[in-house]
């Protein structure tokens, strides 16, 4: 038993040793590649943001070291598969990590037999032992292991009623988390099996703060109105505002580690503004949709199809991606008060049709020119 | 002999005519060592693709010209076997995942994932990332995307993807939030003209202005389009004025003539002869997009101010239905025989 442990304790030595090693080569190369969403993943369940509800319910879970099976749902970028590693992490603590999380996503193959096969196996094995006391003082290490569905709502209908009874029988040792956007996909005997927590959208002054925060610790400038800017279009979703901020981070800065020398960089070094970060996230611009609302106001009867052909043409062969055309559109017309509600109503009718045939695939500029054309026919009152 | 098209196209950044900003900001991104993943996407015929190989030069130099291509077989859960094609070289891998249709996921997750297992073999590579570059993102599937989701965060010290789609709506927000966009619009009018005259001035022939404008016109700022009429006239004619006429493609012809027979007759019979017309078109591969899209076009300068939005919104309406449809010539056909309808309509109660 003694050369067993002995074995164990050599080895981890030796990994250790070689880790450190590379550690030290890669260090700076890894940590500059890294993308900040990684980065600053949370830690720990009090680092995620505005969350607060199921992080109280979750930290009492804790302390009493039961856990219930758990079902995430709500947008992406609220913190999901954060809460749950960073959870886990405060459970087992880096050692027993390894061999009490499972982790699959939708990129591992999850068809009916990995249900069958891996998942159960995994949930059948029983529990390796703490190795030693003060590990076990720092962290709780409950009796039981923790299985992490991420993207839960991409499984097929079979893989997930192949769940339903492995949940259960091996309830003792496993227990299970799915993580997923939309909880009507997941099928109901499984949704009731799980204590549900929503993850609400982020509001503004939450984002904020942790935007700035990152934008402090990598010294990006930010300019006045930035941050709202990278957080209306994100829309609630931090991750992707996080991303926004590091790729215009990357524009305004990205001379410097090529560019050698330490005077330039603070000539190179400009800060972000609301203008690059709206061209990051492919927003059009103001005008060019103010243009085309314009050529859709009703001039003489049916005068106005040349000149909407046009401006339509034109964003077509600018590429702006016809989804982004449809929301921005929708936001000018539905905020403008000289168009009466009635007609309004009208023309959200056209909009849901629109969007319908743009996801099914349809062609975006027929689809955009019968859009605004339509809604001209609208304010028109034809 | 080459077509002018890949023959006269820029192989560096530096080379690039238009977009001036955009190749600034490519190179700044590929000399600084820390490249995000990217998402190009834009019209046909803008120079996604131009940049994205010039891009690939900037980053590792001269060696990824050297290409080769792969047929790999890989097996679905089900044992089928799938034939895949993959354009690679030393340093990046190119690959079009729409070509197995629905399997694609599968060619996602064992592909990428042991490109991405494995470190770049060439140690003196200058960057330690291998890049594959996914051709047609934006008709990948649903659960493609899905498999994309973690691999881009999990393996992102060995592996950068590129995107290439027309636009970024087939494109779920996930994978979206996890590249940087890149936008490509087409080059204006006078930007075409100059690479137009450019390309004439290489090969040697005489600049005819007139022409250069007609050409850049009649492409629709499509460069390669315009870049292809261009030879095909100068190929046609032995002597070129600035008078040549510019010879459509023979189905652009075709729909003329189709828009208009049905402008002068709007009887059953008459769908009766568009329908081999059209027939025609499909057996020769013209996309049925393209057909509707451009019959409607042709016909719009033909009718009335009034009529046009009705007939945009019925032609917009069976575009939808060929895409979720399974059979494009009723959709077609629909077409034409709706737009006799309306016409006939609109006549009969102008007589009134």
């Amino acid at each position: 038993m003694a050369s067993f442990f002995d074995l164990k304790a050599r080895k981890a030595a030796l990994a250790n040793g070689a880790a450190t090693k590379d550690t030290e080569k890669k260090d700076g190369e890894n940590t500059r590649v890294q993308p900040w969403v990684e980065k600053y993943r949370p830690k720990t369940l009090s680092d995620v943001t505005a969350q607060d509800h199921t992080i109280t319910v979750l930290q009492r879970t804790l302390q009493a070291s039961n856990l219930p099976h758990m079902l995430f749902y709500g947008p992406p970028g609220t913190g999901k598969t954060s809460t749950i590693l960073a959870l886990a992490k405060e459970l087992y603590g880096p050692e027993l990590i390894k061999s009490r999380v499972l982790e699959l996503n939708a990129s591992d193959e999850r068809g009916i037999s990995i249900v069958r096969e891996k998942v159960k196996d995994f949930a059948r094995m029983q529990l390796t032992n703490v190795s030693s006391a003060a590990y076990k003082a720092r962290y709780p290490c409950p009796p039981f292991k923790i299985i992490i569905l991420d993207e839960a709502d991409s499984m097929t209908q079979d893989a997930q009623s192949a769940l339903r009874r492995t949940m259960e029988t091996y309830s003792k040792i496993t227990r299970f988390c799915l993580i997923c956007n939309y909880v009507t996909r997941i099928i109901d005997p499984l949704a009731s099996r799980c204590s549900k927590f929503r993850f609400k959208s982020l509001d503004q002054g939450n984002a904020k703060k942790r935007l700035e925060e990152i934008a402090e610790k990598e010294k990006v400038g930010l300019e006045e109105g930035a941050v709202e800017g990278l957080i209306h279009c994100a829309e609630g979703d931090l991750r992707k505002a996080i991303t926004y901020l590091q790729s215009a981070a990357r524009l305004v800065g990205a001379v410097q580690p090529g560019g050698g020398d330490g005077d330039e960089m603070d000539v190179d070094k400009k800060s972000v503004s609301v203008k690059i970060v709206q061209d990051i996230a492919g927003v059009i611009p103001d005008e060019t949709i103010q243009r085309l609302v314009k050529a859709m106001r009703p001039t003489t009867l049916g005068g106005n199809y040349t000149p909407i052909a046009k401006e339509v043409e034109d964003m077509v062969a600018d590429g702006w991606s016809a989804g982004q055309v449809v929301n921005q559109l929708y936001q000018a017309v539905v905020y403008d008060e000289t168009i009466e509600d009635a007609q309004k109503n009208k023309i959200l009718l056209v909009f849901s049709e629109i969007d319908k045939r743009l996801v099914d695939g349809a062609d975006e500029h027929l689809s955009i020119l019968d859009l605004a054309l339509r809604i001209s026919g609208i304010l028109g009152g034809r | 002999m080459a077509l002018i098209v890949d023959k006269h196209r820029p192989r560096s950044l530096d080379a690039l005519t238009y977009h001036d900003e955009l190749s600034d900001r490519l190179r700044s991104l590929a000399q600084s060592g820390d490249f995000p993943h990217l998402l190009f996407y834009g019209p046909s015929g803008a120079g996604k693709k131009t940049r994205i190989v010039a891009t690939l030069k900037e980053l590792y130099g001269p060696g990824v010209e050297k290409i080769k291509i792969d047929a790999r077989v890989f097996q679905t859960s089900s044992n089928r076997k799938l034939e895949f094609n993959i354009v690679a070289s030393v340093y990046h891998l190119e690959i079009t995942p729409s070509d197995v249709g629905n399997y694609d996921r599968v060619v996602i997750q064992d592909l990428l994932k042991e490109v991405a297992q494995t470190q770049q073999v060439d140690q003196s590579a200058r960057q330690k990332f291998k890049v594959v570059v996914i051709n047609e993102a934006d008709h990948l599937t649903r659960d493609a995307q899905a498999a994309l989701r973690r691999t881009m965060e999990k393996y992102s010290p060995n592996l950068r993807l590129i995107l290439v789609g027309e636009s970024t709506a087939g494109i779920i927000a996930p994978i979206r939030s996890r590249c940087l966009l890149v936008r490509v619009a087409r080059p204006s009018l006078g930007e075409v003209e100059g690479v137009l005259v450019k390309s004439c001035e290489r090969e040697g022939w005489e600049v005819q202005r007139g022409l250069v404008e007609r050409v850049a016109r009649e492409s629709g700022r499509n460069l390669r389009r315009a870049l292809l009429i261009l030879e095909a006239v100068y190929a046609q004619n032995e002597k070129v004025t600035d008078a040549t006429p510019i010879p459509p493609p023979d189905w652009e012809g075709l729909i003329e003539q189709i828009a208009r027979e049905i402008m002068a007759e709007h009887t059953p019979a008459r769908i009766l002869q568009v329908r081999s017309k059209l027939y025609d078109l499909l057996t020769h591969c013209i996309p049925p997009t393209t057909i509707l899209k451009t019959l409607t076009f042709k016909l719009m300068p033909l009718i009335d101010d009034a009529l046009k939005p009705e007939v945009i919104k019925w032609s917009a309406f069976y575009e939808h239905r060929i895409k979720t449809g399974t059979k494009v010539i009723f959709h077609l056909e629909a077409f034409v025989a709706k737009f006799m309808r309306i016409l006939e309509m609109y006549l009969m109660s102008m007589d009134m």
